[in-house]
């Protein structure tokens, strides 16, 4: 009996009862992708890896740590010292935090200049930007796992937000804690959704993100679509099968990714206090407040954003509300953007400043959450949390006076 | 001309260095050098004597310290051991912290990770940096971390020191003179010369150094062999594409 794959042997009993060869061949070797891709393309696949990485180092690390306020400090030192190779699980866990983020910055840049968040792409993006809100989740929770003092005052003043909400706020942040503080309660809840709950649901939008994705084919850094020109075989003329074109490109990225990594992890697992905090070598102590509470590096462009609104009538949650709302905004891009041009490459003079506005300010509020507050520093986060936003209510208008230019009907290539 | 222009910078450089550190004494770079047994053995030493009966080590295993810094378990049990424990056993010592915390205010902290939280330059001019203040209920204060709960317990090798001051005229009238303190002053030698007290601080620092993280000669080892590998394996890599890729044009 012959199946529809036209497989035969073990393969084809295989086939008739479960799609693996239609869909090695939907998803890999008849799946066609833009020729043209650039650096830039690279942070996708190498997300991807980070994701397995972090599973797969966090199911080791699930076997040795211990979720109570009481043993969870000591249990990772166990796993530094005393568990065989558990500095580098552990290692490559924490590390992988920074990494991921990094990439999915990169990855989020990338759909940024060549508009890869526009029509027919809109919900590959919002499936991006939940993936972004369900990692950052993810990596607060995390942090609080070690239980030292900047995982404990972090998870304080963060989770204290909350109690900002009128009405409703003091009851949800109790709620949230299980606790009137942060305690071996918190502690055993967030282990809880860091290693089950989170993981799965991000799992499931990396799925969903990367059907849509197959279903309406890659952007490009031309931002034309293949799809439109296609030859007599019907396929595209400037496509290539993603394997093995593209999985042999993206294992050079691999290899030159796990370099960096691997520097990092060897030589400076600490990253000089940026990936690993010094004050969290200290056990959390209740009674002793860090004269510095800073996020790790990956929240401090929003927890700029929050420090920067100033309280008004009485209460602090507006600057709740612009730390939310400068993530919400996301969702909106691909309808907020009006330009029909999707690459950079062909956008006009003012969408590049724009953007270029935007991604300073988003680095300086990077660089100034990280720092203890001063009246000029808290001046300038005023002023980029303006540029930040003023982008969003910009891009709609763009198209009014934005000089485009015109846009091939072909990737160009070499 | 340019002469000058380097003299300047050369000058700048102190105020340079003392702006990076921002308030507060200014830190001493800590020679470590975790493959110096010797040292590691000295600090070992040190440590067991002067610190541990009131800062334990709780993460550290002595037969991991001895297998580490070059001692087998008999010498570890015969010089290191003062408290009875087994050596397969954590470093901790018997002061219950409830009368720690009458005696000292505080309950002494565990230092096994004090190298990583406050950094190793912070540990060896704190360690140096202990002066003679009557004010204070042990007598004397601490450069680095003012106000510090701990008694000079060295004082047997350094000696006492008092401090030195510089007396900085008020900028403006009626403001009061502000001092900042510059140096110190030997006012009793102890039992080391300043130069064999300075050594003996950088073993003890350098022996907490790798107690901080006993895994920093391992990945540092192992690192440069997984950095080669992959940094051939990325050339492999890229000539793979490349014949993959000729094809497309």
């Amino acid at each position: 009996m012959a199946n529809t794959q036209g497989t035969t042997g073990f393969l084809g009993w295989i086939d008739e009862r479960f799609p693996l060869t239609k869909m090695m061949r939907e998803h890999l070797t008849e799946y066609y992708a833009p020729k043209n891709f650039n650096f830039w393309y690279f942070f996708g696949s190498l997300a991807l890896l980070v994701l397995v990485n972090q599973i797969l180092t966090g199911i080791w690390l699930t076997m040795s740590y211990k979720p109570s306020a009481a043993d969870a400090f000591a249990s990772v030192e166990y796993i530094m010292r005393d568990v065989d190779w558990g500095w580098l699980i552990r290692y490559m866990h924490s590390t992988g935090a920074s990494a991921f983020f990094l990439m999915v910055y990169l990855h989020m840049y990338r759909a940024l200049i060549y508009g890869s968040y526009k029509k027919p792409r809109e919900l590959i993006w919002i499936f991006g930007v939940l993936i972004f809100l369900c990692l950052m989740a993810e990596a607060f929770m995390g942090y609080l796992l070690p239980w030292g003092q900047m995982s404990f005052w972090g998870a304080q003043v963060i989770i204290n937000l909350f109690s900002a909400i009128p009405v409703i706020g003091p009851d949800l942040s109790v709620w949230i804690r299980g606790d009137y503080v942060i305690s071996d309660a918190t502690l055993n809840r967030f282990f809880s959704l860091h290693v089950i709950a989170l993981p799965l649901v991000l799992l499931g939008l990396v799925v969903a993100h990367i059907m849509a994705l197959h279903e309406v084919g890659s952007n490009n850094p031309d931002g034309v679509e293949i799809k439109k020109v296609k030859g007599e075989d019907g396929k595209p003329l400037d496509g290539i099968p993603f394997h093995p074109y593209y999985t042999v490109k993206d294992l050079v990225g691999v290899m030159v990714f796990l370099l960096f990594f691997s520097v990092v992890i060897f030589f400076m697992p600490e990253m000089g206090g940026y990936f690993l905090e010094h004050p969290n070598f200290d056990p959390a102590d209740p009674l002793k407040t860090p004269s510095h509470i800073a996020p790790v590096w990956y929240f401090t462009p929003f927890y700029a954003i929050l420090r920067a609104v100033p309280s008004f009538a009485g209460t602090q949650v507006w600057g709740v509300l612009a730390m939310g709302a400068s993530i919400v905004l996301l969702f909106f891009l691909p309808w907020l953007d009006r330009s029909p041009v999707k690459s950079i490459r062909y956008r006009g003079l003012s969408f590049k400043l724009a953007l270029a506005a935007f991604i300073v300010s988003f680095l300086i509020l990077g660089y100034l959450g990280a720092l203890p507050t001063t009246p000029a520093r808290t001046t300038l986060a005023q002023i980029c949390s303006v540029v930040y936003f003023a982008f969003f209510f910009v891009l709609p208008i763009l198209p009014w006076f934005e000089k485009t230019k015109p846009v091939p009907e072909r990737v160009t290539w070499k | 001309m340019k002469k000058i222009i380097v003299a300047i910078a050369l000058l700048a450089l102190p105020a340079l260095s003392l702006a990076a550190g921002g308030e507060g004494y200014p830190l001493e770079r800590a020679p470590i050098d975790l493959h110096n047994k010797a040292s590691l053995q000295k600090g070992a030493k040190l440590y067991v004597n002067y610190c541990m009966g009131c800062h334990s080590l709780e993460h550290q295993r002595y037969n991991r310290l001895a297998r580490d810094i070059g001692l087998t378990d008999e010498q570890v049990k015969q010089n290191l051991i003062f408290t009875g424990a087994k050596v397969g056993e954590l470093m901790k010592n018997a002061m219950p912290k409830t009368d720690a915390k009458q005696w000292f205010g505080v309950v002494p902290p565990d230092l096994t990770l004090i190298a990583r939280s406050r950094g190793t330059d912070y540990l060896f001019t704190y360690l140096q940096t202990f002066y003679l203040d009557p004010t204070r209920p042990f007598g004397v204060n601490n450069a680095v971390f003012p106000n510090a709960g701990m008694p000079h317990v060295l004082w047997e090798l350094q000696g006492w020191q008092k401090p030195v001051y510089e007396v900085h005229k008020a900028k403006e009238k009626g403001a009061p003179e502000t001092k900042a303190l510059t140096g110190f002053e030997l006012v009793q030698p102890g039992s080391m010369s300043p130069p064999e007290f300075r050594e003996a601080m950088a073993d003890l620092v350098n022996f907490l150094s790798y107690v901080g993280e006993p895994a920093q000669l391992d990945r540092q080892r192992i690192g440069i062999w997984v950095v080669l590998f992959l940094a051939l394996a990325s050339f492999i890599f890229y000539l793979l594409k490349k014949e993959y890729w000729k094809d497309i044009h």
